[in-house]
């Protein structure tokens, strides 16, 4: 793409700012591309689905059942989803915590990329409720449920938007010229870490122990006692792989944003998230040969859902593990995005096994989704990429913020 | 960006915060939070008829719409239009009928699945379901082994359909609907230890008539309703896999964990930070 580095900054002297957010909100870049030309027809289909949905009922635009309870937006979007934005407490705690500089180019896009998720997979949930207007009991009090997991995960969620908004928001400052207020945020970012990080760990556990109570409803093959753990390790190599899809497709999109030394950086930084990705999928292959030998999955072998968990195992757990630690030795950028992009897949199919496929598999009428469904789900992650790529084109992420934001 | 003792202590108070949230309720099989004594149902299957009557008074004490059953109807399911459905099974000895509806554990999953206390086991044994405080999250019928919370996906206002023992009726003294008019007293409602006794005495004085188990005594660490059968529980599908310990003991352990984590982590990482602090200076420059 031929394009120069358009940015811009609030200039608080003249006293513009509402004539500068208004200009903020036009389209930077070339609005009829390909890419838009597709998602824009989607998104808006996806969001009249969503007044349809309120105005008429979740009978009216999905499936679900009164076997089949949860459905694809809370299965694709936040259990998947979840665990796919866990790159950025990964990245946060080696930056932040460890001081490794190696990967500080890439940390403020994972956050920014957790950020977003968090607040689009939030949305997924809300969709999902019966009675949404009714989310607020939680916080206001009405009443604590304090020995549900549900309540712990909502309350870390919500917590962690906000960890997440601090971590990033040094960058919104520095486009609103806010320099006390960067100073401040800046300042604070350390609390904002080290409960983000609690936080994270916590809550993508909770995920999994979320359906420790489902128990005799979940497939054996993927239910077991350690899926809270499961669950957190699975965050941590699933995470670092989208940081890996995300960077190498945002270095191509918005490369005349990046210094020199920014592209240079990209290989080394993939090639060492694929080796930790490598240690994180050893520890969850082992995980799983522990369980298989203790849970007597054996018996299971040789059934069609036998097969399905091998195929899992194998091709989409070992087999990008094995990928992951060759492209570590050989140094080889291209065969990390590969091996990310199988792991991926593994998250995505793992955990649709335990929330949707493997669920209630004695219900007379399997959960299928609608298209409306299928539709909704698109549009929530096409609406997160815009909001992405708008954010990218205005403030400090990839390039450089202004002089007096320098040393952060 | 230095940790200062400010930030430090700043920490620590967002943390005992965090803390205080992190309990754990338990409840003991037999008896409610303070003591009292459970209230429960035993269900005799060899002396009900299958007379449909309960399923039309449960309906009338619910104010809910009227059941419509055909005269030999098919299998039927608990749906979101019914609290409880009896269905008649050919077995072994002939007809056996069988009312489902909400069994009242002793320590429910679906109320350690709510995150609102939506679903709430009263003192007195009913699980009752709070229209102004749920959510509509569904996480009850997730947890729900016996699969009992139904859901209006129609409304766009939409309620949790489950039994609630009639708790408006126990409230003026009166019994549940259907053991009060069941016409065979196949119904018996009472104090759950009280009833436990009554089921061993019957099965004690009829051994022929009675396979000698009570279902629901132990199954999901105990129900306060249970169930006496003239044939095997499996012919009339009865889930005999249920564990027998409380389903909200399988989460204690995560939740237990989370007060402590959400304490040690953030110091543990402070320490971290600090303790990789000094030598990142010297680092710096050849790692990139």
């Amino acid at each position: 793409m031929n394009q120069t580095d358009t940015i811009q900054y609030l200039d608080n002297k003249e006293n513009k700012t509402w004539r500068f957010l208004i200009s903020e909100l036009k389209p930077k870049t070339k609005i009829f591309t390909a890419f838009n030309i597709i998602t824009l027809p989607i998104i808006l289909l996806g969001l009249g689905l969503i007044v349809y949905r309120f105005r008429f009922g979740l009978e009216a635009v999905t499936n679900l059942s009164q076997d089949v309870p949860w459905g694809i937006w809370k299965a694709f979007n936040v259990v998947v989803g979840v665990a796919m934005a866990g790159g950025a407490y990964v990245l946060v705690f080696m930056t932040h915590v460890l001081h490794i500089k190696r990967y500080e180019p890439v940390l403020k896009i994972a956050v920014l990329n957790g950020l977003l998720a968090y607040v689009f997979y939030s949305a997924a949930l809300v969709l999902e409720l019966g009675r949404p207007l009714d989310i607020f009991n939680v916080i206001i009090g009405n009443d604590y449920g304090v020995s549900s997991i549900l309540f712990l995960v909502a309350w870390h969620f919500m917590l962690y938007i906000l960890c997440l908004f601090l971590e990033f928001s040094p960058s919104i400052a520095a486009w609103l010229n806010a320099r006390k207020m960067h100073k401040f945020l800046t300042g604070i970012t350390l609390v904002a870490v080290v409960f983000g990080i609690t936080l994270s760990v916590l809550h993508q556990g909770g995920i999994g122990a979320l359906f420790l109570l489902a128990k005799g409803k979940i497939h054996p093959l993927w239910y077991n006692n350690y899926m809270p753990l499961m669950f957190v390790i699975q965050s941590v190599f699933g995470g670092l792989s989208l940081v890996v899809v995300v960077v190498a497709i945002s270095w191509k999109i918005f490369a005349f944003q990046l210094t020199e030394k920014m592209i240079k950086a990209k290989d080394d930084i993939l090639v060492g998230l694929a080796g930790i990705c490598s240690v994180g999928l050893f520890s969850y292959v082992f995980m799983h040969i522990i369980i298989f030998v203790h849970e007597k999955y054996f018996a299971y072998m040789g059934t069609g859902w036998g097969n399905w968990y091998l195929l899992e195992m194998i091709g989409l757990v070992i087999l990008p593990m094995f990928l992951f630690m060759y492209s570590y030795k050989t140094k080889n950028a291209t065969m990390v995005i590969v091996s990310s992009v199988i792991t991926l897949m593994g998250i995505l199919i793992n955990r649709l096994n335990v929330s949707l496929i493997a669920y209630n598999i004695d219900a007379p009428v399997r959960y299928v989704p609608t298209w409306q469904e299928l539709t909704v789900s698109l549009a929530i992650i096409l609406i997160q990429i815009w909001v992405f790529r708008w954010i990218i084109l205005r403030m400090p992420v990839l390039r450089n913020g202004p002089d007096w934001a320098k040393g952060h | 960006m230095s940790l200062n003792r400010r930030t430090f202590f700043k920490a620590m108070g967002a943390t005992a915060v965090a803390l205080s949230v992190g309990k754990v309720s338990t409840a003991s099989e037999a008896f409610s939070d303070n003591g009292t004594e459970l209230n429960g149902m035993l269900y005799d299957m060899s002396r009900c008829v299958g007379c449909f009557g309960c399923e039309y008074d449960c309906a009338e004490a619910h104010e809910a719409e009227m059941p419509d059953i055909p005269r030999n109807p098919p299998p039927r399911k608990l749906d979101e239009t019914c609290r409880t459905v009896v269905n008649r099974h050919e077995t072994s000895i002939g007809m056996v009928a069988f009312k489902d509806q909400c069994r009242h554990c002793s320590e429910p999953a679906c109320t350690a699945a709510c995150l609102t206390m939506a679903m709430y086991k009263t003192q007195e044994g009913p699980v009752i379901w709070r229209e102004d405080k749920c959510m509509g999250c569904r996480y009850c019928m997730i947890a729900c082994p016996f699969d009992i919370p139904k859901f209006e996906y129609k409304s766009t206002n939409p309620k949790v359909v489950k039994c609630d023992m009639c708790v408006n009726r126990l409230a003026e003294g009166e019994i549940p609907a259907c053991s009060y008019f069941c016409p065979e007293e196949a119904l018996t409602y009472g104090k759950r230890s009280d009833l436990i006794k009554e089921a061993r005495t019957r099965i004690i004085e009829n051994p022929d008539t009675y396979v000698d188990y009570i279902y629901g005594e132990h199954e999901a660490g105990g129900t306060s309703w249970m169930y006496l059968s003239p044939v095997p529980f499996e012919e009339l599908g009865f889930n005999m896999k249920i564990q027998k310990k409380s389903f909200p003991g399988l989460t204690k352990g995560f939740i237990s964990s989370i007060a402590p984590v959400d304490l040690l982590l953030p110091t543990f990482l402070l320490g971290v930070y600090q303790a990789t602090k000094s030598t990142s200076t010297i680092t710096e420059e050849d790692e990139i």
